[in-house]
């Protein structure tokens, strides 16, 4: 039993791990803001949440594991929070998401131009 | 190998990788971003370093940490966007409560 | 009433819980703060249902477990187009309209929203969103909308509905 615990949290323990090095590298690679913050939030949720639960089956039911609780729970609300101040604050503050066109949307915006340059030809 | 002493290790890497971006971020709004998970790590870091001495004293240390983290980062983001902590309201505005 | 003798409730098990002293000088200095806490949030006429919501506590116990899964499919989702290496990314910005009634369940919504990586809530008004979605499968799973629809029940749609606009 006791060992079955110990492989277990291992398990937890490395996957969260893991998930903490990939929103890293997911902050350093994607291009803009907005989409680094979707990184941040790999960081937050899954990294932090399993690095938790790891932890909590070391520790048992003990009031470790019920402070362990709740700062996860303290977390779950608070990083949506953070993160939607800083985009709208980024958004006021004028940055432009980088965003990819729809297929439809560019057709219909070629599509104009060319009645436009039509029209001015007129 | 400690199971604790691995998970802290990874942390210190994805801090490091993330002290990438704060340095780096072009805009002040990657540094925040990148404060703020830095902040996350480091609560992350002080409540493994608990298990790793087993001293659980350092939750209660972890938790405060998590409260003054979001704390500072919804603050600075304010403050870069008002440039004040406490903007004037116009026509005597109590705010929004 | 029954919205400060809740929080009061709360705060009394979050002392006893973190502190795990149970002497009489403790208590009372317990007993005391939470006293002051809970005067101070009725001055500030903070203590209401949205700020204190026990109407929805059972139904969103049975919501969380839901967007955990959901959590953890976004998560491997996000995981997997950072490690590829070209970032098969599609980044858009997507307006979207919430069908719930109060705003607690608009605020809940949109926390939701950006709880689950991939989506991030950029604004929100009215509610009307404005979400920012990495991958194809978020912005799939966002407008399939059935988390709207669970935080909907949530939120519980025989509420009375007035309560949103009464600071206003």
């Amino acid at each position: 039993m006791e060992l079955l615990i110990d492989v277990i949290s291992w398990f937890l323990l490395i996957v969260g791990s893991a998930f903490l090095l990939v929103g890293a590298i997911g902050l350093l690679r994607l291009p803009d803001i907005f989409s680094r913050m979707h990184g941040a939030g790999i960081i937050d949720t899954m990294g932090t949440a399993m690095l938790f639960f790891g932890m909590f089956l070391q520790a048992g039911f003990t009031i470790v594991s019920i402070k362990l609780f709740l700062i996860l729970l303290f977390l779950m609300f608070t990083s949506p929070t953070t993160t939607h101040a800083l985009a709208r604050a980024a958004l006021d503050a004028g940055l432009k998401p980088l965003v990819d066109d729809d297929e439809p949307d560019a057709k219909k915006l070629a599509l104009l131009k060319k009645r436009k340059k039509e029209r001015k030809r007129l | 190998m400690n199971m604790f002493s691995s998970a802290a290790i990874a942390i210190l890497v994805t801090m490091l990788l993330v002290l990438i971006r704060a340095f780096k971020g072009p805009t002040v709004y990657d540094r925040i971003l990148a404060a703020n998970s830095f902040g996350t790590l480091t609560m992350l870091l002080i409540a493994v370093n608990g298990f790793l001495s087993e001293r659980p004293d350092f939750l209660d240390i972890a938790l405060v940490y998590a409260l003054i983290n979001f704390i500072g980062t919804i603050a600075v983001s304010k403050f870069v966007h008002f440039k004040d902590l406490a903007p004037p309201l116009p026509n005597n505005d109590p705010g929004d409560i | 009433m029954l919205h400060a003798l809740s929080l009061g409730g709360v705060l009394g098990l979050l002392w006893l819980l973190l502190s795990g002293i149970f002497e009489g000088w403790l208590l009372a200095l317990g007993l005391g703060s939470i006293i002051v806490v809970v005067t101070f949030a009725n001055r500030m006429d903070v203590i209401d249902r949205e700020g204190h919501p026990i109407h929805i506590s059972w139904r969103a116990l049975l919501y969380w477990p839901w967007l955990a899964r959901e959590i953890v499919k976004a998560n491997w989702d996000v995981a997997r187009v950072i490690l590829s290496p070209k970032i098969p990314i599609t980044p858009k910005v997507l307006r979207i309209n919430a069908t719930q009634v109060t705003e607690l369940g608009h605020v809940f919504y949109a926390n939701s929203i950006t709880l689950t990586p991939g989506t991030v809530t950029l604004s929100l008004k009215n509610g009307a969103l404005i979400v920012h979605s990495l991958t194809k499968f978020a912005e799939k799973g966002l407008l399939s909308g059935e988390m709207d629809r669970r935080v909907h029940a949530v939120e519980g749609a025989d509420d009375n509905t007035v309560i949103s606009n009464e600071h206003v």
